[in-house]
């Protein structure tokens, strides 16, 4: 059974198409992101589910039971969700034990309750402080702790970690992840941080255009994107015109082989190479020649940006523990199969 | 899993079920439109009446040679006071929120307290101890005096909360110190100066007591006089329809040099904390005009009271109701005004700020175009309307309070408008994802939030309603006197002994909610800073 099944859910704003026969099947028990640029609608998807917003058409399903369609819509407070928006919303006017208590309804159970969640998310002691005592990740927490307290059938998170900086994201996300595990609960969080994603998720669900282009656990999402739009959205990608035939590819940095799924491809195809995938190797006879336009140092490696004879754009490839590269230095190009391949009447995107 | 979700299965079309699922929050905007509709109704009807006789005949009340006195008059005023109240309050606000200046915190305390004395008190004590204060000159000086507060507190506010690494920026840039105030600090609370300026001209121009003192013919003094002395009512209306013409073209004039882009900085950015300016050798001379300037506004109008209260005096004219008398009506019908305006601004404001949309707009624009018209013709429309329709309330304690609730309505919206919108729309849905329907989650969340703003809606129309002459004074009940009614009529007896406890009364009740107001508004500064 899903914790949440969308079925062609569409939206829009006036003139302003937001979603679009969109469908999303979360697994029950997962935690599954939705991944998407600003603007692309990811936001209104949870608000949907939140009953927040209505669809213009669709039907969206929890736990089985029907919640919004054509002659049915069941109102926020009875579908049994918990939000953790934004920045946490906590209620200003109540102390941390009484925003965890909102959603309780039985008075006798509550103390105990409360003080589960707060040791759940690792803050016992601190019911009786107010909201704007607590710092940024303090205040996610007590969010997280709110929503899972009426035990919800799954939880929605928006953007919850956007607001913190990057130190403290990490931490928290990972401590997030094992609380929403620990309750075993359906977990729908969406995000614009692909790093976020795909550390988090079970499941990574990829909206661009009004629906879900992929959905797909992180590694096979990274490693399988389903077009090349998935492909450059998720990661760093160099996407080459290349000449298929018998299982192989003929780009402008030489012959790489395809991945098996790929390998009955013939003609014109885009070739997707991931930066790992190339590497720096002495100069001919083996490679393709290039000039190195930037080193990009990150420490651990560093990523250099090829210009190679022949290409429209220039390559970033990833040189491990290379010393720096100077701008301006010859290098040749190898590339390590075997890659990913489309067929080239795929639009490109710009 | 087996999760217990009730799904409802109705027939029937999306539209009927969508619309029914936001039926709890319809609420708000039929209780909005009435309320609007209703405030407008008496006003209205005013125009009707003085059109019904036809144009030529709004022209001839119009077309008067009083009239031509009168408006030169006004507006002579208007532009004087105007322009040395925003000078004075602005140069004060700079002075206490930006420089170096010592006893700040006092100085700024008594640089508003001027507000807690009516205007038409501060003009009896000038009069009342140099005879020699009236006419136009003593009009420019008692009203700059009593008016500037209006431009000062907003001013300082926004000082308050104004960025100062612009500052930082355009002397960087190569500004010197006087044109980085000037284009920078200026014009960072420019919008902010227009609409004390704004709210200083609306008060001018309903003003009739102070005015009256200092035997200055305005407006308001003259549709007075033709009421009371002629029982002219259609000369009254004609002029009063000239009254609200002139508010509504300096409503008009703000709105045109409002700034259109906001120069705030993103909500949750904390501010660099204020460098204050070292003011050095001018430290005297700023000091000696900010003394000067609360020893004027301040301690002089309360000295003279002081002075009259000590030398007594008995009055020829008998005394209707006790000082604690007029104290207990002054008390009552000002608390059930407020209570009446900041009920009535409640569903006006969740609209506009919530449901933002053009006729919402328009709704609260509608509204505030009650704030154009002086208590007087508020008061005038609500007597016609009475004395046609509802004979029975014409003179009751009732009318009263709902003249008040509609006077003072646009105050209250301010407050309780700006205290709603602090709240943001996400809790609620956050208390409805909790299990919480509509209306639990509005009481149990946005309510208690905007509790601070509702009390700060009554205190406002409160302190604003006991210090009411002009309205008061055409519909109190009969035998009935309020403090201000009460002190005017030993005034005007030249019972001057007699009249001061009353006055002091008077400026002791409407300072409890001043200071109530102003710590509710510190706490709020504070906890603001310290989160």
């Amino acid at each position: 059974m899903s914790g949440i099944l969308l079925e062609g859910v569409s939206k829009s704003f006036g003139h302003h198409v937001v979603l679009e026969g969109l469908d999303l099947e979360v697994p029950d028990g997962s935690v599954t992101a939705v991944l998407g640029e600003s603007g692309s609608g990811k936001t209104t998807l949870l608000r949907m589910v939140a009953g927040l917003e209505r669809p213009d058409a669709g039907t969206i399903r929890i736990g089985g039971h029907l919640v919004d369609g054509p002659h049915c819509f069941v109102a926020p407070e009875r579908r049994r969700i918990g939000l953790v928006p934004q920045e946490g919303a906590l209620f200003p006017h109540l102390t941390v034990a009484r925003n965890i208590a909102f959603g309780l309804r039985r008075r006798e159970d509550r103390r105990s309750r409360v003080a589960e969640l707060l040791e759940l998310v690792g803050m016992t002691g601190m019911g009786e402080r107010y909201p704007h005592q607590l710092s940024g990740g303090q205040q996610q927490r007590v969010a997280l702790a709110r929503a899972l307290a009426p035990e919800p059938a799954v939880v929605l998170l928006d953007e919850p970690f956007s607001a913190l900086d990057a130190g403290l994201r990490a931490s928290l996300r990972a401590d997030v992840v094992r609380v929403l595990r620990r309750a075993r609960v359906t977990a729908l969080l969406v995000t614009h941080d692909q790093e976020e994603a795909l550390s988090t998720a079970d499941l990574v669900g990829v909206v661009q255009h009004g629906r879900i282009r992929q959905l797909a656990a992180p590694d096979r999402l990274y490693a399988a994107p389903a077009d090349p739009a998935v492909a450059r959205f998720l990661g760093e990608a160099n996407l080459l015109a290349g000449q298929a035939a018998g299982g192989r590819a003929t780009t402008a940095l030489g012959e790489v082989a395809l991945e098996q799924a790929c390998s009955g491809l013939t003609g014109a195809v885009t070739v997707l190479l991931r930066p790992e995938q190339l590497e720096v190797v002495p100069l001919a006879p083996a490679g393709a020649p290039g000039r190195v336009l930037e080193c990009e140092y990150y420490g651990h490696d560093s990523v250099l940006v090829v210009e190679v004879p022949g290409l429209a754009e220039p390559v970033r490839v990833r040189a491990g523990g290379r010393p720096r590269a100077a701008a301006g230095e010859e290098v040749a190009l190898a590339a390590a199969g075997p890659a990913l391949a489309w067929p080239a009447t795929e639009p490109r995107p710009a | 899993m087996s999760v217990a979700l009730e799904a409802r299965r109705e027939p029937g079309p999306v539209t009927r079920l969508a619309s029914r699922s936001r039926r709890g929050s319809l609420l708000a905007p039929g209780a909005a439109v009435l309320v609007v509709a209703g405030l407008l109704v008496p006003v209205a009807f005013l125009f009707l009446e003085a059109t019904q006789a036809g144009w030529s005949e709004v022209w001839s009340l119009v077309d008067r040679p009083i009239i031509l006195g009168l408006a030169w008059n006004t507006v002579r005023l208007a532009l004087a006071v105007t322009v040395i109240a925003a000078v004075l309050g602005t140069g004060a606000a700079w002075l206490t929120e930006r420089t170096d200046l010592p006893f700040r915190r006092v100085l700024a305390t008594a640089l508003v307290l001027p507000l807690a004395v009516p205007d038409f008190v501060t003009a009896w004590t000038w009069s009342s101890i140099f005879p020699g204060v009236h006419g136009y000159a003593g009009a420019v000086l008692v009203m700059s005096l009593g008016l500037y507060p209006l431009v000062y507190l907003p001013v300082a506010a926004a000082l308050r909360s104004a960025d100062p690494s612009l500052e930082d920026v355009a002397r960087a840039l190569g500004l010197s110190r006087l044109r980085t105030f000037v284009q920078v600090t200026l014009r960072q609370v420019r919008s902010t100066v227009l609409g004390g300026s704004l709210l200083v001209c609306l008060a001018l121009l309903a003003e009739y007591g102070a005015f009256e003192d200092l035997r200055f013919q305005t407006f308001t003094t003259a549709i007075f006089t033709e009421l009371q002395v002629g029982f002219a009512t259609a000369d009254a209306a004609g002029s009063a329809l000239v009254l609200v013409g002139l508010s509504a073209v300096v409503l008009v004039a703000e709105a045109a040099f409002r700034e259109r882009g906001r120069l705030d900085r993103g909500g949750s950015v904390p501010l660099p904390p204020l460098r204050r300016h070292h003011l050095g050798r001018a430290l005297p001379c700023a000091l000696a005009f900010l003394l000067g300037l609360a020893g004027l506004a301040l301690a002089f109008p309360l000295g003279v009271v002081a002075y009259w209260l000590a030398a007594g005096g008995s009055s020829t004219l008998p005394a209707t109701v006790s000082v604690a008398g007029a104290a207990g009506y002054s008390a009552l019908y000002s608390a059930l005004g407020a209570l009446g305006a900041t009920v009535l601004a409640l569903p006006v404001a969740f609209v506009a700020v919530r449901r933002p949309a053009r006729w919402t707009a328009a709704l609260e624009r509608s509204a505030f175009v009650l704030q154009a018209l002086p208590g007087l013709v508020v008061a005038l429309a609500l007597v016609f309307f009475t004395e046609r329709y509802l004979p029975w309330l014409y003179e009751s304690p009732e009318l009263l309070v709902v003249a008040y609730s509609m006077i003072f309505f646009p105050l209250a919206l301010v407050a309780v408008r700006a205290s709603v919108a602090r709240v943001p729309k996400r809790l609620e849905e956050v208390a409805r994802s909790l299990g919480a329907g509509p209306l639990r989650a509005r009481v149990r969340v946005t309510l208690p939030l905007v509790a601070p703003g509702l009390a700060a809606a009554f205190c406002l129309v409160f302190l604003s309603g006991v210090t009411e002459l002009t309205a008061t004074l055409l519909l109190v009940p009969n035998n009935v006197e309020t403090l201000a009614t009460q002190f005017w009529a030993f005034t005007t007896n030249v019972s001057y002994g007699a009249a001061a406890p009353y006055a002091a009364t008077m400026i002791l009740l409407s300072a409890v909610p001043g200071f109530l107001l102003s710590r509710v508004f510190d706490r709020r500064t504070a906890r603001g800073a310290g989160s």
